[in-house]
């Protein structure tokens, strides 16, 4: 029943409400709430297995809830707050739009820990903000599809102009250019984190411009699938997407949030939590590259090499000399970009023939 | 190159156009059925459903159909037998839809699903630019077309459909002629489920062989904006779809090729384009008048 009580409230998020009654004392209580559905197989779902992952490590220990399909904005607060009152001791907020409704509840709700996924404003000592180097991944992407692509032309699906995309961009970009200096990149911004038909729509749109691979920065399987209609080579996103193209997918960022999750929770447990800013990557197991596939060994070989590279000798995509798209410097020969800088990133950097919309 | 635009247009054309004309047939009767999309989507998890389990598209597109139209059938005793209001419970039906099709659904997550072929007419198929848009599509391609024609004829050109006019237009008189006003829109009701039931399967089975939750992502809604677009005349339902669709596949193809239009601007674009041809239209209100079904939303009980 209670199944059914969460199906339903997925798509009432706002009207209906799944929570589990008042938790007992001892156990601890952690909540998530997630701005897709956990259906979609992209990156509400990581976050998801990433709860199972809490559950399966604690057992009886800790009682969970979960909200999907929660609008970015005003329905946000509600049901942060719902959560709140709910008996919630830790609420996870996986989204960037989340950010202002969860400073706000956070000040309202002292004694409870708040943990903002991919924001950077932690105005009360309850808010601690975590995040992932997807840009790693997509520096390995780069590098990829230049030794892949035939015309030296990708297509790149995007979501929002917000910072964690253009770093996505611009890394993909600069792993390209360390293969292919004048590799180019077709950029579509779909406005969408997640509608199946528009990404597939977009995708086709790239290849009819003449891309002859493509990478995504939206959450559904669908331009991978559109890929593998037209022979051409693409990336998964989020999650392994190879059952939906196993000979199109070359490989894809998997964003893996138990480890995380099951360290926080813990940290609440032994009453030992802190506010913090936690921006794991590869080194962490944050970020995983599934497998190097459809690609020859030479190619695979460039690519587990960077992904050592980055997971062993700690290199920074964001390494100069890096110039922005008017060509002023940014990084000098050998500087590594400052998170701060990287984590409000709102430039392309030289070579991207697209305008930023802001 | 135009020819691939033209079949990608189709593609996101074509599950509205079948949405839509399904939802016109409804509408037309006086009923106003604001579940499409909760139809739409329970098609689209049944379709995928029964296609990956039987292997077969056919018996998907062939559940969706019959799902869409059980679900308008739920609708039609609610408001038809036991006169609830209408909007209400068209809401009602699309918020229980989203609901019931992720309870579903949660089985078929990440399961790549079944690809229905499409159907390629010898000879034609090889005429140049227009060959494949018009002759290689998927089946459903051609039975959308067909509905309109279908729906056309019947609507203006034979008698069930001037008694289904009637009823739409007024109720009262319709039933003092001997009509059987509710059995009439029991059927347009039917009809409509189906055709969102169709259009939803379209989606899973064509558009995107995928299930995912939410994959109508409104699909549903701009049918019934559509219906209101082309002022209830089928033929403009076709021809507002395909704008539409025009308008949202061109957006992307701007931004490729790097037009300088801020990208928002250029994805609201298809609903723009749609507020700005509904201006239009509306600005001559006696044909509009002379197009609405006077008795649309309004419940009949017939006078003991």
């Amino acid at each position: 029943m209670k199944k059914l009580v969460l199906a339903l409230a997925a798509t009432t998020a706002a009207i209906a409400f799944g929570a589990a009654p008042v938790a007992a004392q001892d156990k601890t209580k952690a909540c998530w709430i997630y701005v897709g559905p956990i259906g979609d197989f992209g990156y509400s779902y990581q976050h998801h297995q990433g709860l199972l992952d809490v559950e399966e490590h604690f057992g009886d220990k800790v009682e969970t809830a979960y909200l999907e399909s929660v609008p970015e904005g005003a329905d946000a607060e509600r049901a942060l707050e719902r959560f709140a009152r709910s008996g919630c001791d830790i609420i996870f907020a996986t989204s960037f739009g989340f950010m202002d409704p969860v400073q706000k509840v956070a000040a309202k709700f002292p004694d409870i820990k708040f943990e903002h996924a991919t924001g950077f404003k932690r105005d009360h000592p309850n808010v601690a903000t975590y995040n992932s180097r997807f840009h790693e991944g997509r520096y390995v992407q780069g590098v990829i599809a230049a030794k892949m692509s035939e015309k030296g032309v990708a297509g790149y699906i995007a979501s929002f102009p917000i910072p964690e995309v253009v770093m996505g961009i611009n890394a993909f970009m600069l792993g390209a250019q360390s293969v292919n200096p004048d590799f180019q990149v077709k950029i579509v911004w779909a406005n969408t984190w997640f509608d199946a038909g528009k990404e597939a729509d977009a995708a086709k749109a790239l290849l009819d411009q003449g891309v002859d691979i493509i990478t995504q920065h939206t959450d559904s399987t669908a331009p991978l699938q559109v890929a593998a209609e037209r022979g051409i080579k693409g990336f998964g996103q989020a999650s392994d997407m190879i059952k939906f193209a196993p000979e199109t997918q070359l490989t894809s960022i998997v964003d893996d949030w138990g480890p995380y999750y099951i360290e926080r929770v813990q940290a609440v447990m032994d009453g030992t939590w802190e506010q913090n800013d936690v921006w794991g990557g590869m080194k962490d197991g944050h970020v995983v590259m599934a497998p190097y596939t459809n690609m020859p060994d030479d190619v695979k070989a460039a690519a587990e090499e960077i992904e050592a590279k980055i997971k062993d000798e700690g290199f920074n995509p964001f390494t100069g000399p890096v110039y922005k798209q008017d060509g002023t410097l940014w990084l000098e020969e050998g500087q590594v970009a400052p998170d701060g800088e990287v984590l409000s990133m709102n430039f392309y950097i030289k070579g991207i023939d697209d305008k930023l919309p802001n | 190159m135009l020819e691939s635009v033209l079949i990608t247009i189709a593609t996101a054309a074509t599950p509205l156009l079948i949405a839509a004309i399904g939802e016109l047939v409804v509408e037309r009767s006086g009923v106003l059925n604001l579940g499409v999309e909760g139809m739409m989507v329970m098609g689209a998890v049944t379709g995928f459903g029964v296609a990956i389990t039987t292997g077969s598209p056919w018996l998907g597109v062939f559940a969706a159909i019959l799902v869409g139209a059980a679900f308008a059938l739920l609708f039609g005793f609610l408001t038809l037998s036991l006169v609830t209001n209408q909007v209400a419970t068209g809401l009602a039906l699309t918020l229980l839809g989203l609901g019931v099709s992720g309870m579903i659904g949660e089985a078929f997550i990440g399961l790549p699903g079944v690809k229905m072929a499409p159907l390629v007419i010898p000879v034609l198929s090889d005429l140049p630019v227009v060959g494949r848009f018009l002759f290689a599509q998927a089946p459903l391609f051609y039975i959308s077309i067909l509905l309109v024609i279908g729906v056309s004829y019947f609507l203006f050109n034979t008698r069930a459909g001037l008694t289904l006019r009637s009823v739409g237009d007024n109720h009262d008189s319709a039933h003092a002629l001997g009509i059987k006003v509710i059995a009439v829109r029991y059927a347009a009701v039917v009809f409509g489920g189906a055709c969102a039931g169709l259009a939803g399967g379209y989606l899973s089975l064509v558009y995107t062989p995928q299930w995912i939750e939410n994959m109508t992502a409104g699909r549903g809604w701009i049918a019934l904006a559509l219906v209101v677009f082309a002022s209830w005349r089928p033929w403009r339902v076709l021809a507002g779809a395909y704008l539409f669709g025009a308008v949202s596949i061109g957006q992307l193809h701007a931004q490729v090729i790097g037009v300088s239009v801020p990208s928002q601007f250029l994805s609201a674009l298809p609903y723009l384009a749609t507020v700005a041809v509904l201006v239009l239209i509306s600005r001559n209100r006696r044909l509009t008048m002379v197009n609405t079904p006077a008795c649309l939303g309004r419940p009949f009980v017939p006078a003991r």
